[in-house]
């Protein structure tokens, strides 16, 4: 770590590292499809993870179209409800999100970010690619199983979720958890290669506190998911057991539909401990990521060092070591010994701190800034819109007694889809955005790109942000019909009308983004290797795109911070990372 | 520039969605109007926090947009600003964690002289079980259940035979008197229910949850599962009576005994033999 007041005016030299190590593909197949570079497993990754994730969107319009015109709609029968719910909530949160930024983005930027010629074990991250693939061909596979896939919800509890009165527990509920359990292999051997990258991997000069936000958010969040899929792994393993072999790992004696079953003594709420265990870190693995993504680019398009980039830090890591002590808050209601809850609350309560002091300070970078309204910068603030408006409702939940009459209603689902579900999506756009034209050459259409945040950052909050007065009113969520009730005014149907609409326009209008995502391969302006006049690394490469290797001969060396804006003295309003010190500089 | 404007318009929206919803908190029916005044707390300690970010934001973005010629200041850190924040966002958060805190403390600790009561949940409808003259309920277990006993009460225990079992999904409750209602599910998880009651709890198969309230408002209330159960979770229901004593103790007494039960259906069992 060095200290903000050490003086960096002596350029050691280059360090003279042959790329004896790299591995060379020799043909097409080892270069694009089977290829261990981690620029190629990145673009695997992303393009696999927002494939399903169209799928669950297209998910999502069944579950909205449901919930405003019920039973209009011939196909959607409950089984398809809440087949569709789940499917559309593990492949948003598992199969895309955490795809994406932890395979996409990490394995694009970290190399690049921290000035290293690849992963450092890059045919383990190849097969990390492939078992992620298997485990998701796995998932979608079970809609071609008797029963169709699995109605459990995405929280998979038992016993419901093996026994009959829920869709596809023939073999739905069976291959969603080999799915999962694959999952977790293929990310296990991902997440040591980011982990170890970042520790061993970095160039001269580049010390952990000279890192970009970006690569301590996709660190951390790789050290935390090391630490808790495995809670989620035992959970599926057993529950796996429990299912084809009869064992009452979670399975209490139970009489279901008049037939008596024959587990007996286990503990259904050991499963959710140990889901939540996995499940309420997970919230910070896709967190984490975007938080360092976004105080890039607010940096960049702010032309503004991050405010307070040792505090970022420290709450980066103080958020990653609460997250994983707070997963009681998901089970104040579960029946867990009520004196758990004073715990918890005070817990999750905590976290609120470090998450604010963040958002503080990527407000406070755009003081005295001087801002560019670019897309990614857009993106960027329409995360803290949804992200701030998210981060209070959670207050709301986390404070145990206030979530007794929220829990389990449509306010949670409000709650998550504005915190984990929009800001992050919002994150990715942006960062899309932002990195396109170092990995293709090109710049993206700005005035379609415009329009598509428009769209999408004032649909998104329209649907979620009336939702949250849905469940204060008291209704429930994973309700396939409200039918007649008496405390649910008519209006409630006519507002889940409204949403619904904007839901539907909000989907179709991400195509807008995807013309533009390949339009621009072919016809985007040349970008030249640095459009956004980026201090960081990755932006400094000899080739745009970088090629084998990312570095040329030599690996850059390190002067300074990337968050070198706007620097006085400085002949142009940003210093890259590897350009040698200018006289009289005291950037950390 | 039109971000700026974007961003006062979902602040001033937000706040008119507020105040003109119609979509409110039903009428409250129980003791838990605590729950309710922490939560409006809660909504303006965060409320204002969100509106003073979002338009600090907003007028940062105005007043900070690029123009020709303008340069950002360099400032890397302000130790002392950001001390400032964080103490005073602690101190917000104390502010809603102690009464949250206090009032959990009540949700969990349960009047001595609370009027015992069992609410059994299957897939999926619920049924409900209250002490008879010995004023105990008896021990039940999954094993004993069959088709003349579908709650699974021990036939063994005689604190039991006097239960008053009520199969119809209506609870009849008096007003004015604490209730712990005990939880017991003998399938899957569900949830116990009521909106006008703010509390809720899961029902855990193999295990007995509660959780408890005094009824403070006479009126029909529905019951509802607020744990997914199943593909029928949302036809799960029933009906809370919340009535004077005198109406309460007439319904009680029309209730069938455990003893009454198995008897009645025994007899109907001899019946269908002979025929
Ligand atoms: C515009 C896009 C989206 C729409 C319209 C949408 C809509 C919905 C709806 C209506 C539900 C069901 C609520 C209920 O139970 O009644 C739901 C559930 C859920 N959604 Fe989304 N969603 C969207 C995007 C996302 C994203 C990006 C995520 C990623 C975190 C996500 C995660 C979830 C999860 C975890 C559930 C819960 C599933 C369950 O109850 O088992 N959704 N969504
Ligand atoms: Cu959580
Ligand atoms: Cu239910």
């Amino acid at each position: 770590m060095t200290d903000a007041s050490v003086p960096q005016n002596v350029a050691p030299p280059p360090a003279e590292v042959p790329d004896v190590d790299l591995y060379h593909a020799h043909s097409w197949i080892t270069k694009y499809v089977f290829s261990q570079d981690a620029k190629v497993i990145a673009i695997q990754y992303a393009g696999t993870a927002i494939t399903v994730g169209i799928l669950a969107l297209v998910l999502s319009w069944v579950i909205r179209l449901q919930l405003a015109f019920p039973g209009a709609i011939p196909f959607i029968d409950a089984n398809v409800y809440y087949q569709s719910v789940t499917m559309h909530g593990m492949i948003m949160v598992v199969y895309m999100l955490t795809a994406i930024f932890l395979g996409g983005f990490g394995n694009y930027l970290i190399p690049l970010m921290v000035g290293a010629r690849d992963m450092v074990f890059p045919y383990v991250n190849m097969l990390s690619y492939w078992v992620y693939l298997i485990a998701t061909l796995v998932l979608v596979s079970s809609y071609f199983f008797p029963g169709g896939p699995t109605g459990a919800g995405w929280t998979l509890y038992p016993p419901q979720s093996i026994l009959t009165g829920t869709p596809g527990h023939e073999y739905g509920i069976i291959l969603m958890l080999v799915s999962l359990i694959l999952f977790i292999v293929g990310f296990t051997m991902g997440g040591l290669n980011y982990v170890v990258t970042v520790l061993q991997a970095r160039t001269r000069g580049m010390t952990l506190m000279r890192m970009p936000l970006t690569v301590w958010g996709i660190f951390s969040a790789a050290v935390m998911a090391l630490l808790a899929f495995p809670g989620l792994f035992v959970a599926c393993v057993m529950l796996l057991l429990d299912r084809t072999l009869g064992t009452s790992f979670f399975m209490p004696s139970l009489v279901e539909l008049g037939e008596r079953k024959d587990y007996v003594g286990g503990s259904p709420i050991l499963f959710q401990h140990l889901f939540w265990f996995f499940g309420h870190p997970e919230v910070y693995i896709v967190a984490l990521p975007a938080f360092g993504i976004v105080s890039d680019l607010i940096s960049v398009h702010a032309r503004k060092n991050i405010f307070g980039y040792r505090m970022m830090v420290w709450a980066i890591i103080a958020i990653g070591v609460l997250s994983m002590v707070v997963w009681g808050h998901h089970m104040y209601i579960s029946g867990m010994d009520p004196w758990f809850g004073f715990f918890f609350a005070v817990t999750t309560l905590a976290i609120a701190v470090p998450t604010a002091l963040k958002v503080y300070n990527w407000v406070l970078t755009l003081w005295h800034a001087d801002i560019h309204f670019t897309t990614p910068m857009l993106f960027a603030l329409g995360f803290l819109v949804t992200f701030v408006n998210g981060g209070i409702t959670g207050l709301y939940l986390g404070n145990v007694i206030v979530d007794v009459p929220l829990s389990a209603t449509l306010f949670v689902v409000a709650h998550f889809h504005m915190v984990m579900g929009i800001a992050p999506v919002l994150v990715i756009f942006g960062a899309i955005y932002h990195w396109y034209p170092k990995i293709t050459g090109r710049m993206m259409d700005e005035r379609l790109g415009k329009i598509h945040f428009w769209i999408t950052f004032l649909g998104a909050y329209a649907i979620f942000f009336p939702m949250h007065y849905l469940g204060v009113l008291g209704m429930p969520r994973r309700f396939y019909e409200m039918g007649e009730t008496a405390f649910v005014p008519a209006s409630a149907a006519t507002l889940n009308i409204v949403i619904t609409v904007i839901a539907l326009a909000v989907g179709f209008a991400q195509s807008i983004f995807f013309y533009n995502l390949f339009k621009s391969l072919k016809y985007g302006a040349p970008a030249g290797g640095n459009p956004w006049r980026a201090a960081s690394l990755e932006w400094q490469t000899p080739e745009t795109p970088p090629g084998h290797g990312n570095w040329g001969k030599h690996l850059p060396v390190v002067y300074r911070w990337p968050y070198a804006y706007s620097v006085p003295g400085a002949p142009e309003d940003y210093l890259p990372q590897n350009a040698p010190p200018v006289r009289g500089e005291r950037s950390p | 520039m039109s971000i700026a404007i974007a961003m006062v318009l979902v602040v001033a929206g937000s706040i008119l969605f507020h105040v003109l919803s119609p979509w409110r908190a039903t009428p409250i029916a129980s003791n838990w109007g605590f729950i309710d005044d922490t939560m409006g707390l809660t909504f303006l300690v965060t409320g204002a926090g969100f509106v003073a970010v979002i338009l600090f934001m907003a007028y940062c973005l105005y007043r900070f947009r690029h123009v020709p010629g303008r340069r950002a200041a360099y400032e890397p850190e302000n130790q002392k600003l950001e001390a400032w924040l964080g103490i005073v966002t602690t101190i917000a958060v104390i502010i809603l964690l102690a009464p949250g805190l206090l009032v959990w403390g009540q949700f969990i600790t349960v009047p001595k002289d609370a009027m015992v009561i069992e609410a059994v949940g299957v897939q999926w409808s619920w049924s409900f079980r209250l002490p008879g003259a010995d004023n105990q309920l008896g021990s039940s277990d999954v094993r004993y259940i069959d088709t003349t006993n579908s709650m699974g009460l021990s036939p063994a225990d005689p604190k039991g035979q006097d239960d008053l079992l009520i199969a119809s999904s209506e609870l009849h409750l008096p007003i004015g008197k604490p209730v712990k209602v005990l939880l017991r599910s003998i399938d899957v998880l569900h949830d116990f229910y009521v909106p006008e009651i703010r509390a809720k709890m899961d029902l855990v198969p193999g295990v007995v949850t509660y959780f408890w309230f005094t009824p403070t408002k006479i009126g029909e209330y529905e019951i509802l599962c607020a744990a997914y159960c199943g593909t029928g979770h949302p036809q799960m229901r029933g009906k809370m009576v919340i009535e004077s004593e005198a109406d309460f103790e007439t319904w009680r007494t029309a209730q069938q005994t455990f003893e009454q039960s198995r008897k009645s259906d025994a007899s109907r069992d001899k019946r269908a033999s002979a025929q």
